[in-house]
């Protein structure tokens, strides 16, 4: 595990013991005084305080150890029912060379985690594609991609939150509300939330 | 009693301290540009000092429907207004100004809080002409009786080493140091600076990770961009250095055209 400084109130910690996602939760539990934020991504996690003398107590944390096991989000699993009708369905076989069933068959056969949330409110990265699914982004993103779409890129799958530009594979699309600041907790995909998706 | 958009100016905005603790899911922190000048323009008419106030990049012009006690960072003192007067806060001098209304702007708070978001559109709408804000319940707190002085700080930002520094020329933060840096863009989401291209040794791509207020992003360019209020809770461009949060506001408050300098401290 290394800490690199962020300013004297926060720090951003790499090379995890265990997926970001689980080293935040556990840390999370901890309940340190002072901690504001903490931001899982790709393979980083970002703590932040909201005092220069804070950050100590969460660096000897850290550097005691962090036990992540039994920090992978309950065991929730979130099901996404989803009408697999987007606009790249096409494109996406073609790339993989695979039939529009397949693509469908894989994509809703797959079980999914939480790694990180960005981009947007209630965005969540969910890994667990097959990789016969992984594809770079677009060459051309679109302007406006509509709230639900179902979407993949990379090594991730999404849903899109809200309206908004983007530059992924559009599968399909959903109902199913991802965001909500009138629900606690708002984000229905948090950080190492499990996720389904059943085709519809 | 509330006050009345005549002219929302460039970029009108009711701003809180914000939604700090909703990182993890997406939810930019959000709040007042310069806490600290807020909280000043916030206490004159005896308010907490973050309680929800109105900041506009400038242009902005209000009218009163009634009796109100009101400041701003361009009269810093505390003033009663009554039905039919106007209030101006002109373009410049700074880049970001406040308006405070003795109780505070009601609107309807997100996430606990009454901030516009500019990147995510969470919190109330930008502010535009029509619309009416009204003052919250009287504080406790009696009107601050004299003018406080609230002058712009010109001094070098201090600059600490950022978490990918090592992405970058050894001698990076010392040019950093040496250099005058323009602000070319300003917003809510960040300033862009332009002095001379912070060349990477390093070219990967660097998978996204947590930002916070005041890190130096350098984007392929070189041109190093500082992360504000409604910066994305992740960003995929190398972190540089990190200006000290007391300093944030010395660079945040330079209008575009003008430089702000930088001073290394570790």
């Amino acid at each position: 595990m290394r800490i690199l400084p962020m300013g004297p109130t926060a720090v951003l910690v790499e090379e995890l013991p265990a997926p970001p996602a689980s080293v935040a939760t556990a840390l999370a539990e901890r309940r340190l005084p002072g901690v504001v934020d903490i931001v899982p991504a790709a393979s980083t996690v970002l703590v932040t305080v909201d005092r220069t003398g804070a950050l100590e107590a969460v660096v000897a944390a850290l550097e005691g150890g962090i036990d992540a096991a039994g920090s992978e989000g309950g065991g929730a699993v979130v099901e996404i029912p989803v009408v697999y009708d987007g606009d790249d369905l096409d494109d996406v076989a073609a790339l993989t060379g695979l039939t529009v069933d397949a693509v469908i068959r894989l994509h809703a056969g797959a079980s999914y985690r939480v790694a990180f949330c960005g981009f947007a409110p209630g965005f969540a990265y969910l890994e667990g594609v097959p990789t016969e699914l992984h594809l770079p982004r677009r060459a051309t993103p679109r302007t406006r991609v509509p709230a639900g779409s179902v979407a993949i890129a990379a090594t991730y799958s999404a849903v899109y939150p809200t309206s908004s530009p983007g530059g992924w594979h559009l599968l399909g699309r959903t109902d199913t509300v991802l965001f909500d600041v009138d629900i606690d907790p708002p984000a229905l995909l948090r950080p190492g939330v499990g996720a389904r998706f059943v085709a519809t | 009693m509330s006050l009345e958009v005549v002219e929302s100016g460039m970029l009108s905005t009711v701003q809180d301290g914000g939604r700090p603790g909703w990182a993890h899911v997406g939810v930019p922190h959000s709040g007042v540009v310069d806490p600290s000048l807020a909280a000043v323009v916030n206490r004159l008419v005896g308010n907490p000092g973050d309680a929800a106030l109105i900041e506009t990049v400038g242009g902005l012009l209000v009218r009163a429907t009634g009796p109100l006690t009101i400041a701003s960072d361009t009269e810093p003192v505390a003033r009663t207004v009554r039905a039919g007067d106007t209030i101006r806060v002109p373009l410049g001098g700074r880049q970001w100004h406040y308006l405070s209304i003795r109780g505070g702007v009601v609107a309807e708070p997100v996430l606990g809080s009454r901030s516009t978001d500019t990147l995510s559109g969470l919190g109330p709408a930008p502010l535009a002409a029509g619309d009416r804000l009204s003052a919250g319940a009287e504080p406790a707190e009696a009107p601050h009786g004299e003018t406080v002085p609230v002058h712009h700080v010109v001094r070098p930002a201090r600059i600490l080493p950022g978490p990918r520094l090592d992405w970058f020329e050894p001698d990076v933060l010392e040019a950093m140091e040496l250099g005058r840096w323009r602000v070319t863009t300003s917003s809510r989401v960040g300033v862009r600076l332009s002095g001379h291209a912070l060349a990477r040794v390093d070219g990967r791509e660097l998978p996204s990770e947590g930002l916070v207020r005041g890190a130096i992003q350098v984007p392929p360019d070189g041109d190093p961009i500082m992360m504000l209020a409604d910066h994305p809770t992740t960003g995929g461009y190398p972190v540089v250095a990190v200006v000290h949060p007391d300093d944030v506001s010395i660079v945040a408050q330079t209008t575009v055209g003008g430089d702000v300098t930088f001073r290394l401290v570790r």
